[in-house]
């Protein structure tokens, strides 16, 4: 059992913790307003209504030029939208790189994300996964450490869709393109840069639902005050 | 008071004053290398100045890419309609004969050009993507003269900052920094996919910035102003884009 003074989450967790939240939904809710001004998505370097989609979302849009099959144009929100959407992005950018930094600096990952060898075997995870399946409330233990499968979340998050969702959001931009036009080709076009773009989105929007799930799963107040204050708590829930 | 919290109180007042010093030096050598967008100000400013600024640093002289005659897009996209009044049909009867492009400001001879002087000067086609920021694109062929040779020919001064450019559409005018009216691929373009600029795409005069989006893309434009502030035009946003809520630059 860990020392109750020490805190579940350090102060640099937690403060980027909940910066990266409200930049998120910053993201998210000016990304939908702005993908509902062109619901429609394609592969390559261009495309336009002329062209094939890949697919089409089932929404309506905010601009009459694309054919939705509903009667009527939503209002345009694209300007604030897109203003708010770079803002949050610099603020959720800087907050990740000041968390990668100091991550490494204080072996964060190592310590507490990277899983042991013991619960990488294929044994071990499938237990975890099943237990998962069975929405089987988490163990003491879990109170103050992450298991195998949150820490490979967490890392997957982290460490390749979060790259992701900025690589593609910056390829999207004819001057990033004009700069760095390796970085748009080898995603296929700026076309296929906003169609990964909106995947990673989804994943990423994914996560979220099945994150806020396992807190309540495992006991909101208890896993809210870890993440606000630091602290565990004395007597572990369902212990 | 101790000592213990004096010291604190003394590192944290000096760090302070470090921090608003650095921030006030940043915010000078910003304003000093054209780095501060004029849409500054505002809830959005902060965002808006990190991707302008940002993008300064790295984008000054890079090249828009360029594609291969195969990828032009089969049909682009003409978005909008254009202008209705008589003045503007009057000049499409014509043929555009007559239309002008004036050019004012901070050049030594002020001038006005008709189209078969620009299409006399040398030319530039190149092929590249226009993005529109709903999200989809189109790639053509442009064929036009460098704004920087119109600038040269006019005598464009050393203090110029930004060209505003006007257009016979009502309520749409914009502006660019030197860095991308001095850009090679900067066109006041008057043809596409080798024929004349259709009218749809902006004919007889469209000022191409193929590093920003379409939008910074003005279609029958008339005339130029250079200047070294944007604090005279509009609401001093630099373009009718903030008056509307978007973006003076959009590079992203």
């Amino acid at each position: 059992m860990a020392d109750p003074a020490t805190p579940r989450h350090t102060a640099v967790v937690r403060i980027t913790h909940w910066i990266t939240t409200l930049s998120f939904f910053a993201l998210l809710v000016s990304g939908i307003e702005i993908v509902i001004s062109h619901p429609r998505f394609y592969w390559g370097e261009a495309g336009n209504i002329y062209t094939p989609a890949l697919f089409q979302l089932p929404i309506p849009a905010s601009r009459a030029s694309v054919q939705t099959g509903y009667g009527y144009v939503l209002p345009d929100q694209n300007g604030w939208s897109r203003y708010l959407h770079f803002q949050a992005a610099w603020i959720a950018v800087l907050t990740g790189l000041l968390y990668v930094v100091w991550g490494s600096f204080t072996r964060h990952f190592g310590k507490n994300l990277l899983p042991g060898r013991a619960d990488l075997s294929w044994r071990a995870l499938s237990t975890r996964i099943a237990a998962h399946l069975r929405f089987k409330r988490p163990d003491a233990a879990e109170a103050w450490s992450y298991n195998a499968l949150q820490r490979l979340t967490y890392l997957f998050v982290i460490f390749v869709l979060f790259p992701l969702v900025i690589w593609t959001g910056l390829a999207m931009s004819p001057a990033i393109a004009s700069a760095f036009p390796a970085a748009v080709s080898v995603l296929g076009g700026q076309q296929s840069a906003r169609t990964i773009h909106f995947f990673v989105s989804v994943v990423l929007l994914l996560f979220l639902v099945i994150h806020i799930a396992m807190i309540f799963l495992a006991g909101f107040k208890n896993r809210m005050r870890a993440m606000i204050t630091g602290r565990a708590g004395k007597h572990m829930e369902h212990a | 008071m101790s000592n213990l919290s004096r010291r604190k109180l003394i590192t944290t007042g000096l760090a302070a004053t470090a921090g608003a010093s650095g921030l006030a030096v940043a915010a000078s050598l910003a304003r000093r290398y054209g780095l501060i967008p004029p849409d500054h100000g505002g809830i959005y400013g902060a965002g808006e100045t990190l991707t302008y600024g940002a993008q300064r640093l790295l984008t000054r002289h890079s090249l828009a890419r360029e594609f291969s005659p195969s990828q032009i897009s089969a049909r682009p996209v003409a978005n909008g309609k254009p202008p209705e009044d008589e003045a503007f049909k009057r000049f499409q009867a014509g043929g555009f004969t007559d239309w002008r492009l004036s050019v004012d400001g901070m050049v030594a001879h002020p001038a006005s050009f008709s189209l078969a002087e620009l299409k006399s000067y040398p030319s530039r086609s190149q092929i590249t993507h226009l993005a529109c920021e709903e999200g989809w694109s189109f790639i053509a062929e442009w064929t036009g003269v460098p704004l920087s040779h119109v600038l040269t020919v006019a005598g464009i001064s050393p203090h110029a900052r930004y060209v505003v450019y006007s257009s016979m559409q009502r309520g749409w005018w914009d502006s660019i920094d030197m860095a991308d009216a001095l850009h090679p691929q900067t066109l006041v373009t008057y043809g596409m996919n080798g024929g004349e600029l259709p009218v749809g795409h902006g004919g007889p005069l469209r000022l191409r910035v193929p590093r920003q989006l379409g939008y910074k893309n003005v279609k029958y434009i008339n005339r130029l102003t250079v200047t070294d502030s944007l604090k005279g035009f509009g609401k001093g946003l630099g373009s009718a884009s903030p008056e509307y809520g978007y973006a003076w630059y959009a590079g992203i």
